[in-house]
């Protein structure tokens, strides 16, 4: 073995202490927000409504998506969030770096989240990944495209897996790609349509391709 | 003989009709639920017992007893039972199926099970990915409330019921029933010591159960057909049916619900039309989702999908989610790949995992390309001994054992890749 | 209790008690990074794993109740190479920098290394690269160093109670901070410190100044506050380099405030190193023999008085109130704040129930005092009690944030407050009787507890909180106007023709009446210093042997640490010498022959590191003179970091001072 690691160097964590310039001075939540607030806060006991700090944050992304196009969660969001959920700042930092959903940086209009795990790779994430890139305009994962279009995002096992591979754009799933139907949707999506999420293959859901060989029906 | 139609749960697996509660009648949910919950909580827990269903989530602990730790008596205070809905576990989308085409089915195993444990609410918790689905869901629970099923005096029954959606945000380690537990509170999501279990101080630090959506959504079917028809399928405690996930290199990935102990081979030959290229162009499978260790084709050849028999092989049925990997995979990227995964999905609470992952991530990246000594395959092995059975939760297992798996059947390969990359490169390039 | 048996030795641990404590019990070492037992239990580092008989896997022991007849195994193969590969792991992302590192020679993770490392890495890939961190003017962060205990997160939420600390993203790259880099709101940020295993969390002003094998460490107490907290003084070469607490279960804990860890590099600044004597009105330098004889001069035939001040040794204060009753003066006083304290018996001048006490509290009523700026560590022991649910706090006056939920009362609601407590405190600040009704402040305070039932035999609720070191000890002493002597203000008022500051900083010298002759005893140059005829330079508490009482009433000794600057000298010493001068030597010529003295006149001094008596035998009150008023309370200490000379002095301080006294500022601009 070298002395000096293949490896090489260091490898850096996720800047995740630094403030982003972009980041808003002021966030208020807005009418809808608030009535979808007043439902969450009431699923939870009385003095738990910390429990509601996914929600919340959820909220603030998407009204961020909704009111400025970008679906993310700014510094000051969070503390909005901490002092309606009387709970420190702090702790809210830390839900929202926590969990990956969240993004803590603007990103493009399109968050293109393709997943590479072990299932989608054996049948041919790299083709969906190759085609993110070709024609969303993207150099890589934690890209955004220069038109403002598209954040592209390695995910983790989004469990489909027997529709893979799989890319998720914003909240639907686009199933059982390959490179050229990626294509396909990437160009309908900088057209403004959305097309229709699930099987790029015309398959009924989860059951095998050409149709189910059980609960057809047929039996008994 | 193979499962017939007439024998599956979730008849509506595919989402070939709706989802919606007439639908779901038809299908025979909600169907007598009152005079089950008439009959107790002792019976409810004694027919899941008697029926040999263990937890669908993968670990396989028996449900019934998992359900007779909660207090015999309410002190006053809330219990609760939560739904694990986190389905995140590489090669698993069963759970995916079940809210999203047959969300009745596990509402009403939610009632049940909420009555059979003395529980005052549930929680679904589910992975924040699955948008889609937790919108029906949430519609399909409005529709129960509506219907009476659940709420106030559920299904006429008296007792009091509530159930809700809460959406997770995108952290494999929720599927841990003590991280989502906290992630539910509001947390990071970060394992608990235990004990505590969560069945003495769980949710809110009350009396909680967990179990998988899979679990709950299978039990009002037993009680309507009886514990000895589930047990009947399956091998002795390996009881009942069990949606499979069949991904990777078969000709026609799919979900299917089969008998429990079948032959791999038979379920991916019947139900996903077999290995692509046929059955000699098997490498491995990993039998129950990324958790579990391989197994080459020689074991494939004849193994059952059960607890046991998985078990006696040094893999498990985890998940029951099957990926298969035929000849034309690079078996050591599809390992480092879910590497990487564990490396990615590491909570970093404590030091073996956060610190362990990320070692075994990097040699095994290494190892993709044969840029690597031949010891250190066996320092690799060593790093998941030590991360392995010393970490707070079971994501350190997880992670260590795919990589043992490798190591144990496809050492060879990885002997190969290295002699060939020393090979082929110039001394100096290889420093 | 459950007997549990470790490596075959039998111990007895209470039930609940968890297999380290156990082990510890058994005087088996555990090695330990995250665990920490005056913090929530983490489990997470791992180190601590042993054997438990029929479990599958080795346990964390530091999280593991014990269990009837349990067999705990702390030295097997299965341990040892849990331990290994925890320290493996721990090491892989740790770097290499130890020569550099200021934790060096007193870290948990290199002492570990030596039991548990390997001598060559396995780890042949690149390490982790973390930015540090900012948390505040007096932690220098390192993060790399980092091994994610969490102890500084669980530190910040728990004791100081200031939840700003956490840890932002997740695994590998889980990151410790306050995400929005901001100065940790903290009294007690120093502990944090204290608290890191590792060399992450380290001491800024002592970055890079030494090694711990180089410094000698001497044992003492801190008088910066009254709370007299136990500390270490290290010194190299003559010069104070750093003050750590040390620990005392019943009175810090192991906790220290920031003043009195950080403000030494006051001790070296604006020293009076020199005697000095007014000539043709100037202060011009002076020998001793000048100085004393200047005196011996000045003070036959006049009216004599002397002040002390907050922080002396009561071995001085005990000097020199014998020099002046040998020379005939009844004009005492140690009160410069004016406080119409009550010494007619300890316990209406005392923290009755006791610094520990407070563990056993239920209801509190605060009256014009903020805790959390008179005495930090104090004010974490009621938090303490807070966390265990048992415990209400009212707060009459000001109400600042505690790090605990307070409710604000009326002085005339303070009883229906404390109503139905079992064992209720009144918490009087001393700057409450610094006003003019705080006579009537005191008998109501004392009778508010008597009402609440909290002066009995086995509970004493009635508590004074004094702000510095050397308070009690001089009323102890009763440097108080004797039999018709004057007090400070007739004093000052022209009531004498000569005034003796023994350390009196505390007031504004400018009511000094024209025409005094004043002696300045003291060891910084300020106000008082300025005004005075003769300087006689003194030691801090650093520099002499001394003994103080804290507000609980505990006698504790400061230990001389380094020689005092210069030409300054012990302040008793001082005294005596000047006694000789002016023909009425005192009657003792060390140190121990003074403290068998002060010990016969004042028997409290004889009871060494006592806490308060428990309760109260007798609850007749302190007699109130005058009526209560109506003016609100004012808190005395608005800047926790300057309060006495010392932390005026102290950069350190002043850079404390200016990054959180300033406004708050605008979030983006954080």
């Amino acid at each position: 073995m070298s002395a000096q690691g293949p490896g090489g160097g260091f490898h850096a964590t996720h800047a995740v202490g630094k403030a982003e310039a972009a980041q808003p001075t002021e966030f208020a939540f807005d009418a809808a927000s608030e009535a979808e607030i007043e439902k969450i806060i009431a699923r939870y006991p009385a003095g738990k409504q910390a429990s509601a700090v996914i929600p919340l944050l959820y909220i603030v992304q998407r009204q961020m998506g909704r009111v400025t196009g970008s679906a993310w969660v700014p510094r000051v969001a969070m503390d909005v969030i901490a002092q309606r959920l009387s709970m420190p700042p702090m702790r809210v930092y830390e839900v929202a770096t926590f969990y990956l959903m969240f993004n803590t940086k603007p990103i493009g209009r399109y968050h293109l989240q393709v997943c590479g795990t072990t299932p989608c790779m054996l049948r041919g994430s790299d083709d969906v990944l190759a085609a993110c890139k070709s024609a969303g305009g993207l150099k890589g994962y934690g890209d955004t495209s220069a038109d403002g279009l598209f954040t592209l995002t390695e995910v983790e096992c989004l469990g489909a897996c027997v529709n893979a591979p799989i890319l998720q754009v914003d909240d639907d799933y686009y199933e059982d790609l390959d490179y050229d139907s990626t294509v396909r949707l990437i160009e309908a999506l900088k057209r403004g349509e959305r097309p229709p999420h699930g099987s790029a293959i015309g398959r009924q859901t989860s059951a095998p391709e050409g149709g189910p060989m059980v609960l057809t029906g047929s039996e008994d | 003989m193979a499962l017939s139609d007439k024998d599956r749960i979730f008849t509506n697996l595919y989402g070939t009709q709706p989802w919606n509660l007439s639908a779901a009648r038809m299908r025979g949910d909600w169907d007598g639920t009152r005079e089950y919950l008439a009959k107790g909580r002792d019976w409810l827990i004694e027919e899941v017992k008697n029926s040999g269903l263990r937890g669908r989530g993968g670990a396989g602990f028996p449900t019934g007893m998992k359900w007779s730790f909660m207090p015999k008596k309410s002190d006053g205070r809330p219990s609760y039972l939560v739904v694990n809905a986190d389905e995140s576990e590489p090669g698993t989308c069963k759970d995916r199926d079940i809210i999203r085409h047959d969300p009745h089915k596990l509402i009403e195993g939610c009632l049940i099970a909420g009555f059979a444990m003395g529980a005052t609410a549930g929680y679904i918790y589910i992975r924040g990915e699955y948008y889609n689905e937790s919108v029906v869901l949430e519609a399909a629970i409005a529709e129960a409330y509506e219907a009476g099923l659940v709420g106030k005096n559920a299904c006429g029954s008296g007792y009091d019921f509530d159930l809700y959606v809460h959406r997770g945000a995108g952290a494999y380690i929720c599927g841990e029933e003590t991280a989502l537990i906290e992630s539910l509170e509001g947390k990071k999501g970060m394992p608990r010591l235990k004990p505590p279990f969560p069945a003495a101080v769980g949710l809110y630090g009350l009396p909680t159960t967990v179990n998988n959506v899979e679990t709950i959504a299978v039990v009002p079917t037993i009680l309507r057909r009886g514990p000895g028809w589930f047990s009947s399928f399956g091998r002795e405690r390996n009881a009942g049916t069990k949606v499979f996930c069949i991904s990777g290199h078969v000709n026609k990935p799919c979900n299917v619900e089969a008998e429990m102990s079948i032959p791999l081979r038979e379920l991916i030959d019947r139900y996903a039309g077999g290995v692509r290229g046929g059955w000699d162009n098997l490498l491995a499978v990993i039998p129950g989702g990324s958790s579990v260790p391989l197994l080459p084709k020689h074991i494939c050849d004849d193994v059952l999908m059960d607890f046991d028999a998985l078990r006696e092989h040094k893999s498990g049925l985890g998940t029951a989610g099957v990926i298969v990997m035929d000849k034309s995979t690079d078996v050591v990227r599809a390992i480092a790949r879910l590497a990487h995964f564990y490396k990615h999905e590491s909570c970093g609470q404590c030091t073996p995992c956060r610190e362990g992952t990320g070692w075994m991530k990097r040699v095994m990246d290494r190892m993709v390309r044969g840029d690597a000594e031949i010891e250190e395959i066996d320092i690799l092995e060593q790093v998941t001994r030590q991360v392995e059975g010393h970490t707070i939760c079971a994501l350190g297992d997880a992670a260590a054992w795919p990589i043992q798996g490798l190591i144990r059947h496809f050492r060879p390969e990885m002997e190969r890749r290295i002699r060939e990359r020393h090979a082929t490169s110039t001394p100096l390039a290889a420093e | 209790m459950a007997k549990v048996t470790v490596d075959g030795i039998e111990v007895e641990v209470p039930n609940g008690a968890s297999v380290l404590q156990a082990c510890e019990a058994a005087g088996k070492e555990v090695p330990r990074f995250c665990y920490h037992e005056r913090l929530s239990v983490a489990g997470n580092c791992r180190m601590c794993l042993v054997e438990v008989e029929k479990a599958p896997k080795p346990v964390a022991s530091c999280a593991y109740p014990v269990m009837d007849g349990m067999k705990v195994f702390t030295d097997t193969p299965v341990v040892r190479n849990a331990r290994r590969g925890v320290m493996e792991f721990l090491l892989i992302n740790h770097p290499l920098d130890c020569p550099i590192c200021d934790q060096g020679g007193e870290c948990d993770l290199q002492d570990q290394a030596m039991a548990y490392g390997r001598d060559l890495s396995r780890y042949d890939e690149g390490k982790r690269a973390v930015k540090d961190k900012y948390v505040g003017p007096l932690i220098k962060t390192v993060m790399n160093r980092c091994i994610h205990c969490t102890r500084c997160v669980r530190f910040a939420a728990e004791v100081a109670g200031v939840p700003e600390m956490g840890a932002t993203g997740r695994g590998e790259s889980m990151e410790i901070g306050t995400y929005v880099e901001k100065a940790l709101s903290s009294e007690l940020s120093g502990n944090l410190i204290d608290i890191c295993p590792v060399g992450a969390l380290t001491s800024r002003p002592y970055a890079f100044v030494s090694r711990p094998w180089e410094l000698r460490k001497t044992e003492s107490v801190d008088v910066l506050d009254a709370v007299g907290a136990a500390i270490r003084v290290d010194v190299r070469g003559g010069e104070v380099l750093r003050i750590m607490p040390r620990v005392h279960d019943d009175v810090n804990e192991e906790w220290l405030g920031d003043r009195g860890r950080f403000s030494f590099d006051g001790l070296k600044r604006n020293r009076l190193d020199r005697p000095w004597v007014r000539r043709d009105g100037k202060l011009q330098p002076a020998s001793w023999a000048e100085a004393l004889g200047a005196i011996a001069r000045a003070l036959p035939g006049k009216r004599l008085g002397a002040i002390a001040g907050d922080t002396m040794d009561a071995e001085s204060m005990f000097a020199l109130k014998g020099l002046m009753a040998a020379l005939g003066s009844q004009n005492l006083d140690c009160r410069q704040d004016g406080a119409k304290l009550d010494a007619s018996r300890p316990d209406y001048y005392l923290f009755n129930t006791g610094i520990a006490g407070i563990e056993q509290a239920d209801a509190i009523v605060i009256i014009g005092s903020n805790p959390r700026v008179e005495a930090p560590v104090l004010n974490a022991r009621i938090r303490k009690r807070w966390m265990t649910g048992a415990l209400r706090v009212g707060v009459v006056g000001p109400v600042a944030d505690l790090t605990y939920p307070t409710q604000a009362v009326a002085m005339g609601e303070a009883g229906a407050f404390l109503d139905g407590a079992k064992n209720p405190m009144v918490i009087l600040g001393r700057g409450a009787l610094a006003r003019e009704d705080g006579a009537a402040v005191l008998a109501a305070a004392w009778d508010l507890a008597k009402q609440a039932g909290g002066l009995r035999e086995d509970w004493h609720g009635f508590n004074l909180l004094h702000q510095f070191g050397g308070q009690v000890a001089a009323l102890d002493l009763g440097f108080l106007p004797g039999e018709g002597g004057l007090d400070m203000a007739g004093m000052l008022a022209g009531g004498v023709d000569a005034l003796w500051l023994l350390g009196a900083d505390g007031f504004d010298a400018s009511r000094i009446a024209p025409g005094t002759f004043v002696i300045y005893q003291g060891h910084h140059g300020e106000a008082a210093a300025a005004r005075a005829d003769v300087i006689l330079p003194g030691a801090t508490y650093t520099e002499k042997d001394g003994t103080y009482v804290n507000t609980e009433g505990r006698v504790q000794r400061g230990r001389m640490a380094v020689t005092p600057p210069g030409e300054a000298r012990e302040d008793w010493k001082i005294i005596r010498a000047a006694s000789q001068m002016l023909g009425v030597t005192l009657p003792y010529d060390s140190l121990e022959a003074l403290r068998a003295e002060m010990a016969a006149a004042h028997p409290v001094f004889a009871r060494l590191d006592q806490g308060p008596l428990p309760g109260c035998t007798d609850d007749a009150g302190p007699v109130a003179t005058g009526a209560l008023g109506m003016a609100p309370f004012q808190l005395p200490i608005q800047n926790y970091w300057q309060v006495d000379p010392i932390t005026r002095a102290s950069p350190t301080m002043a850079e404390c001072a200016a990054t959180y006294l300033q406004p708050k500022p605008l979030l983006a601009a954080e």
